[in-house]
Parts: structure tokens; C-alpha cells; sequence
């Protein structure tokens, strides 16, 4: 009996890290067997390289084009592009939220007319936006923010709308009104769900960019993937395809980071922080 | 005449000192004139006269629906009267908002406010020495920098005090703040609360089904009926005061008896709050 006690924690000692270390891994373990069975597959001839290139192919594609500049130039000029639509749509989504949720009369106004644009798919409008914009800068950043308007817009209508009437009452009684309301109140109280607009947005960012830079653009990863099809590089293709799914998780991570930053206070993020 | 005039100088030396300066008992601090609501068609206060004096601890009792909070929510001004008057010292109710706090039901923390930051709501410039030292009044200090979601429902009832508190109010106005408290823990906040009104010397309005607790705390206990004043009774026991006495019983029994010789009222469709919309 004593024998045992002793040893229990012994071997708890030992297997602690070594189930904390598979825990972690565990999620890597399938993407890393179907890379090696690509590479095999690719090597033993049975996939074509006009097909799927290697993955070490397009490891080497990638070093070769960071080498040369190329890679960091396109990429930047692709977040560019994103980011300064995000800013866009997102100011005009948040802005309209707010206005629509703190007045009934800009709600009757705007919230129909708001809603029916909403439905059209922006990127049908691109036949459109060519027309208006050529294939300009413009265009791709207009498509990037009309993208990412709608779910920032809508989240924050909700936000503010689903706001516990208690805590505005209690926020008046206490002294509140105007700006102190909004700041201390209003804003916070909405963030949870304005952030899960700002994740839907940095999604459809993504989704946006590629499309327009595929169809029109002389710079950019788009471009830089529909010139690699021209020359029949796949593995520049595959390449882009993986830095697309790089940036979104990118992009997510962040979301991710300001909402454990904004909403410490949250019980899910409490528990998180203490478990 | 010169008794009203009085009360006016004693009430504005008061207010430039910020230093509460007690009244005597007997001076009026509320003064209820006929008062009358109604929502749509339902009336739900029918004219109700009474005069609180300064510092008197009320109890407020009856049947949901007999308009026990619809009349709270009058004096902290959160509804406005149909007809009649409410007066505080010999003014108009609007003009002494700031003088009333409220505590609700349910304890209404901002979840994204520490709790020092949430005792100091609405105030300005260097609050949080008097928030600290409200919170060690409730006994809280040494949860100043939690969430509220971290504190028991019993520790954030005790928060919401705090920060009615930290306002030094001369009316201090519950809702049924302990409705939701289980017993040891409602127990606790009684005495936390009759401490705290003995040592400032607020006047207290306390809305409560609780027939027990009424008595346990007031000076005098209102039975409302369908919006009238149905029994206005002091309770004239010691303090501090012990629960299970027999004149606390036979008291309890006299107020039980007038409930419930009252049939229950049908239930009246009340606007909640959250029908209200609210614009900056």
C-alpha cells in the first residue's frame, strides 16, 4: 500500500509532460502523414507534377521567389490591398452599426436599405466595378470593403441592440448619459459581438482579395498565381494556395488575440485564463 | 410656515458642506401627495399619501402587483407619476436625483469593470481611495481587482451596495435586493445593511415580499393593496434585533393577516423595462 503511494507520483511526474507533449502534437499528426504520402506519391510517379507538384517543390518555389524579392513584394501589396479595404468597410459597417442601434429614426431610414444591399453577393459585382474602376487599385479595394461592410454592420447592430436594458437604466440612474454611456456601457457591452463581425469580415477579406486579384491585377498573390498558370508552374500555384491559408490563419490569430485582450473580463476567457 | 423654512436653510447648509448633516426625526423628508400611476387603462397606484420622516427606515409589502415597485421606481425617477406629487424636503422629486440611489433586484455590475471600477461609476477625479474605502465598509477589499463574474451573487449584491453607497446618499432606495440571496447569505446582507443606515443615517424605502424581513429591519412596514396604502404600521422593537422574538411574531402574524385577508390581485401585463428604447 505504501509502496504504491509513493510510486504513483513518480510515475505522474514522468508522464505529465509526455501527455502534455502528445496533446500538442496530436493535431499535427494527420497533416503530417498526408504530406509525407504527397511527397511519396509525387516521388513513386504515381501523381504527376502538371497535377501536384512536391512538397518540397514548393518549398523551393518559395525560397527561390523570397530570394528574389518577388515573394515579399506581391504579398505586401495583397495585404495592402486587404487591409486598406478592411479599414474602409469596416469604419463605414461599424459607423452604421452604431448609428442604426443608438437611433430608432437612422434604423427605419437605413436598416431596409442596408439589408437589401446586403443580399446581393459583392462579388457579383465585379463585371461592374471593372467598368467603373478599370482594374485599378480602386477596384480591389472596393470589392474588399464592400465585402467586409456587412458582417461588421450587422454584428454591431445586434451588439448593441441584445445590450441588457438593466445596465443602461442603472448607468442613467447612476449619473450616465452621452459619451460616458457609450464609452463605459454602450461600446463594451457590444464588443463581444462586434468582434465576431470583425472575424467574419477578416474571412471574407481574404475570400475577396483573391477573387478580384485573380480576375484583374497586375500585382499581388492573385497575380502571381494566375501568371505561375500561364507558365505552367504549379508549384508557385500550390505555393500561393498555401500562403492564402497562411494569412487567414494569420488573420484569425489576431481576432483571436484582441478578444482575449478586450474581453478578459468575459467568463470564457476567465476560465481560460485560470484552468 | 417657519418649520418648512427652516428645513429648506438646514437642507442647502447641508448640501455646499457635502457633509451629511442628520435631520431630526419628525422633519419630512418624502412627502407623498395623492400619487397616481397608471400604464394605458390599468391604474396601478390609486392615490398614495404618506409621510416619511428623515431618516426613517420604511418597509414597503404586498402582493406582486400591488404596485410596490412601480412606486420605487417613481421615487428614483425612473417613471414619472400620472398625477399627484412626490416632494423631497419641500422640493420638487427631479431636482433631488442625485441626492437617491437605487439598488435593483438583481445587482447590475458592468461585467467589463473591475469591482473598484464598478463602486466608481459615474464619479470623477481621484475616486478610488472612497471606492476602496466603501468596499472595505461592505467588507470587499480584498476583491477590488476581480471581475464581477468571479464573485459570489451574495459578494455582488455587497459590490452594488458599495457603489450606491460611495454616492452618500440621503435616500437610498432597495428593490428587493436580497430576493435572489440564499438564506445564511440574506441573513448577512440584513445586518451589513442596518449597520450601514444606523452609521450614515440615510433614509431607507425597501421593497420586499418578506414579510420577516420587513419587520426585521424597518422602522414602520406599508402593506400596499392594488394600489392603495392598505396598513401603515410602526415597528416599534429595539435594535439591534433579534429574529425570533414574540413581539417581532405577533407583528409578522398582523401583517400577514392583512395580505392575506386581500385576494390576490389578477396579474396585471406591466411594460418591462426592456419594451423602452433608449437613445443617446
Amino acid at each position: 500500500m505504501s509502496t504504491l503511494s509513493v510510486a504513483t507520483p513518480l510515475r505522474l511526474r514522468w508522464q505529465r509532460p509526455l501527455t502534455h507533449l502528445r496533446r500538442w502534437l496530436a493535431p499535427w499528426a494527420l497533416p503530417l502523414a498526408l504530406l509525407i504520402g504527397w511527397q511519396l506519391a509525387v516521388e513513386l510517379g504515381w501523381l504527376s507534377t502538371r497535377v501536384l507538384p512536391a512538397p518540397s517543390a514548393v518549398i523551393v518555389a518559395g525560397w527561390q521567389l523570397t530570394v528574389s524579392g518577388e515573394l515579399l513584394t506581391h504579398l505586401l501589396i495583397s495585404t495592402q490591398r486587404a487591409l486598406l479595404g478592411l479599414l474602409i468597410g469596416g469604419s463605414i459597417g461599424l459607423a452604421l452599426g452604431l448609428l442604426c442601434g443608438l437611433s430608432r429614426r437612422s434604423e427605419i431610414l437605413l436598416d431596409s436599405s442596408i439589408q437589401m444591399l446586403r443580399t446581393i453577393p459583392h462579388l457579383a459585382l465585379i463585371p461592374l466595378v471593372i467598368l467603373w474602376f478599370g482594374i485599378d487599385e480602386a477596384a480591389k479595394v472596393f470589392l474588399v470593403a464592400l465585402g467586409t461592410l456587412f458582417p461588421i454592420y450587422l454584428n454591431t447592430l445586434h451588439g448593441i441592440r441584445s445590450l441588457d436594458p438593466g445596465l443602461i437604466e442603472m448607468a442613467r440612474n447612476y449619473g450616465l448619459s452621452g459619451w460616458p454611456l457609450f464609452r463605459q456601457v454602450i461600446l463594451p457591452g457590444a464588443l463581444p459581438s462586434i468582434l465576431v463581425g470583425l472575424r467574419f469580415s477578416l474571412g471574407l477579406m481574404w475570400l475577396t482579395l483573391i477573387v478580384s486579384e485573380t480576375i484583374s491585377a497586375s500585382s499581388g498573390i492573385g497575380y502571381l498565381a494566375m501568371n505561375a498558370r500561364e507558365f505552367l508552374q504549379t508549384d508557385v500555384v500550390v505555393l500561393t494556395i498555401v500562403l492564402y491559408a497562411l494569412l487567414g490563419k494569420l488573420a484569425d490569430s489576431t481576432a483571436r488575440l484582441l478578444e482575449r485582450r478586450w474581453l478578459r473580463w468575459h467568463p470564457v476567457y476567465l476560465k481560460e485564463h485560470q484552468g | 410656515m417657519s418649520t418648512s423654512h427652516r428645513s429648506t436653510e438646514r437642507f442647502a447648509a447641508g448640501h455646499s458642506a457635502a457633509v451629511q448633516t442628520p435631520l431630526p426625526q419628525g422633519e419630512s423628508h418624502l412627502l407623498l401627495n395623492n400619487l397616481r400611476k397608471h400604464f394605458g387603462g390599468q391604474e396601478v397606484l390609486k392615490g398614495i399619501s404618506l409621510a416619511i420622516p428623515a431618516g426613517q427606515f420604511v418597509a414597503i409589502v404586498g402582493h406582486s402587483g400591488c404596485g410596490k415597485s412601480t412606486l420605487l421606481r417613481l421615487l428614483a425617477g425612473l417613471e414619472h407619476s400620472s398625477a399627484g406629487s412626490v416632494r423631497a424636503y419641500g422640493e420638487p422629486l427631479a431636482t433631488q436625483q442625485q441626492q437617491s440611489r437605487l439598488m435593483f433586484q438583481d445587482d447590475r455590475l458592468l461585467p467589463w469593470k473591475t469591482v473598484l471600477e464598478n463602486v466608481g461609476l459615474g464619479l470623477q477625479g481621484d475616486w478610488q481611495e472612497q471606492a476602496r474605502a466603501v468596499l472595505t465598509e461592505v467588507g470587499l477589499a480584498h476583491r477590488a481587482d476581480a471581475w464581477p463574474s468571479q464573485l459570489s451573487g451574495g459578494q455582488r449584491q455587497r459590490v452594488a451596495l458599495a457603489r450606491a453607497l460611495i454616492h452618500r446618499p440621503r435616500l437610498l432606495l432597495l428593490d428587493e435586493p436580497l430576493g435572489a440571496l440564499d438564506a445564511l447569505t440574506r441573513l448577512d446582507m440584513q445586518k451589513l445593511i442596518e449597520r450601514l443606515w444606523l452609521q450614515h443615517q440615510f433614509t431607507v424605502v425597501l421593497v420586499t415580499h418578506d414579510v420577516a424581513e420587513a419587520v426585521q429591519l424597518a422602522d414602520r412596514v406599508i402593506v400596499l393593496e392594488q394600489g392603495r396604502v392598505g396598513l401603515d404600521l410602526p415597528i416599534l422593537l429595539g435594535r439591534p434585533r433579534e429574529a425570533s422574538c414574540t413581539a417581532a411574531a405577533t407583528l409578522e402574524q398582523r401583517i400577514l393577516q392583512q395580505i392575506l385577508a386581500q385576494q390576490a390581485p389578477e396579474p396585471v401585463i406591466r411594460p418591462s423595462h426592456s419594451g423602452v428604447r433608449w437613445a443617446l
